[in-house]
């Protein structure tokens, strides 16, 4: 579990967040939505320690993140997996070595343990024949699912995904949700999404997190939202004549 | 101000890059990896440039000594010092600036631009230790270069000397013996090692800290390219003060 007390970051005379407090479940596909400029990467950056903030507490299963020396907090990353909205393989390594890069450098595994490892990844995330496929001749799906796979190679506790189907098509952003969520659900991680995708909110959205100019404007599930009366994310989420009628239609069925 | 915020970035940059070191099973591939792109894929370019730059040394020097008393060996003479002294350590390395410098900003940039430098941070991965490290190690290797640069350039000078009829082969022969310092050999590897040093390091700099896209990539590779050089340059003037006079 991510327990999130008052975070404040600013950049400058901007103030980016502003006194953020939540919790981020095990096994649960939590979300963090809200506008662009809102402050999502801002507040996905911080829970990641990649940006220092001003004031407040992170803590990872009890560890506050703040309290501890460079090196702990390296060790603590190690049990990190993360899903870049670029995917940000490395380029000069095939599918399969990239998959292998996190055990190699944190594991004694043998060379063909790795293999081992990588392969039943790769299977996981359904990508059977692309193993050594440089990442430039994968396509936008494939480099996605080899992401995730390097992503949870190495059992980490917390998932973090930044964006993961933006670019792709709907049905394969449907496929790399589903996965992600299958995966939180096997590995029992703690997985924060960032995502403006609402199809992505209303499929596997367990617990969201609306922000809103830096503030948290709402957290809830994707059941609540239909019933929500906060005009903020009701105007963001049903901004789509689309999804004014889902809702619509979701709340006479369940009158 | 932002001169000096940078010039201390530098010097955290080259602290932080000897700390919590990547395992030496990953490192020493790393390590392969870029002596091969930097040094390896060097050495053509630096035998072709040597080469012709010590005929045309060889030639100018011939041509501006027009004096019957002067001996037709200091055409040699004058060679060997330009290429030892000059050519091969000062000259080279600002050649490597805009061939290895701008191929080191440009990949960590790239790096930087499409988040790959985050995900090795992520991972928990000290990435001034992965990334940079292995150009340091590998550009010890740098002086094997230069050597290659000194031998070819006064080869070059021999074949302009002679094929050109300049002077004969016994007189550029001896000229190349004539008033032989050893501590001048010592002088131009002291160079080379404080300008491996700068050729690794600030590219690296340039490359880690950039902001942007694929634009600001191309604009820190010229920057890059430009520091690297005024820093040859002045550090140049300030060893020639130190070790030869």
């Amino acid at each position: 579990m991510i327990e999130v007390k008052n975070l404040h970051k600013s950049f400058g005379d901007s103030h980016i967040l502003k006194g953020i407090s939540t919790t981020f479940e095990e096994g649960k596909t939590n979300m963090i939505i809200g506008q662009s400029g809102s402050g999502k990467t801002v507040f996905l950056k911080c829970l990641l320690g990649l940006f220092e903030f001003e004031e407040g507490t992170i803590s990872y299963d009890g560890e506050v993140f703040a309290g501890l020396t460079e090196d702990e907090k390296r060790n603590l990353r190690a049990k990190m997996g993360m899903v870049f909205q670029g995917s940000a393989l490395f380029d000069s390594m095939n599918i399969v070595q990239n998959v292998m890069f996190p055990l190699q450098m944190f594991t004694k595994m043998s060379k063909s343990e790795m293999e081992d490892r990588a392969n039943f990844v790769l299977n996981r995330v359904n990508l059977k024949d692309a193993h050594y496929k440089m990442p430039s001749e994968a396509s936008g799906g494939m480099q996605k699912r080899v992401a995730i796979a390097r992503a949870i190679v190495n059992n980490p506790k917390y998932l973090f995904c930044d964006e993961p189907n933006s670019g792709l098509d709907p049905k394969t952003a449907i496929v790399i949700d589903n996965l992600i969520q299958e995966i939180t659900i096997e590995y029992n991680m703690t997985t924060v999404i960032n995502s403006h995708d609402m199809n992505s909110v209303m499929e596997i959205g367990e617990k969201i997190v609306f922000l809103k100019n830096g503030i948290k404007e709402w957290e809830g599930s994707n059941r609540n939202i239909f019933k929500t009366e906060n005009e903020s994310i009701t105007d963001f989420v049903y901004s789509s004549n689309l999804f004014k009628r889902v809702r619509k239609m979701y709340l006479e069925e369940i009158n | 101000m932002t001169y000096l915020r940078n010039i201390g970035t530098y010097f955290l940059m080259i602290a932080e890059m000897f700390r919590k070191p990547t395992k030496w099973s990953v490192m020493k591939l790393l390590i392969f990896k870029d002596i091969d792109d930097l040094i390896n894929n060097s050495i053509g370019i630096v035998a072709f440039i040597s080469f012709f730059v010590g005929g045309v040394v060889t030639i100018q020097t011939s041509l501006n000594i027009d004096n019957p008393l002067i001996p037709k060996y200091l055409v040699g003479f004058a060679t060997r010092q330009s290429i030892i002294l000059e050519f091969a350590p000062t000259f080279m390395s600002i050649i490597m600036a805009g061939k290895v410098g701008s191929f080191i900003t440009s990949s960590i940039g790239t790096m930087r631009v499409t988040e790959q430098i985050d995900a090795l941070e992520v991972m928990g991965i000290n990435s001034l230790n992965y990334l940079v490290f292995p150009k340091f190690i590998a550009l010890l290797t740098y002086p094997f270069i230069i050597t290659i640069a000194m031998v070819l350039g006064i080869l070059g000078g021999m074949a302009a000397s002679v094929y050109g009829g300049f002077s004969t082969l016994q007189d550029y022969i001896t000229g190349i013996q004539y008033d032989f310092i050893p501590f001048q050999i010592g002088y131009a590897y002291i160079k080379t090692i404080v300008f491996a040093f700068i050729l690794a390091t600030v590219p690296s700099y340039h490359g880690y800290y950039m902001t942007g896209g694929a634009l600001e990539v191309g604009k820190a590779s010229t920057t890059s390219f430009v520091w690297t050089s005024v820093l040859i340059i002045v550090l140049n003037y300030v060893l020639t003060q130190m070790l030869l006079t």
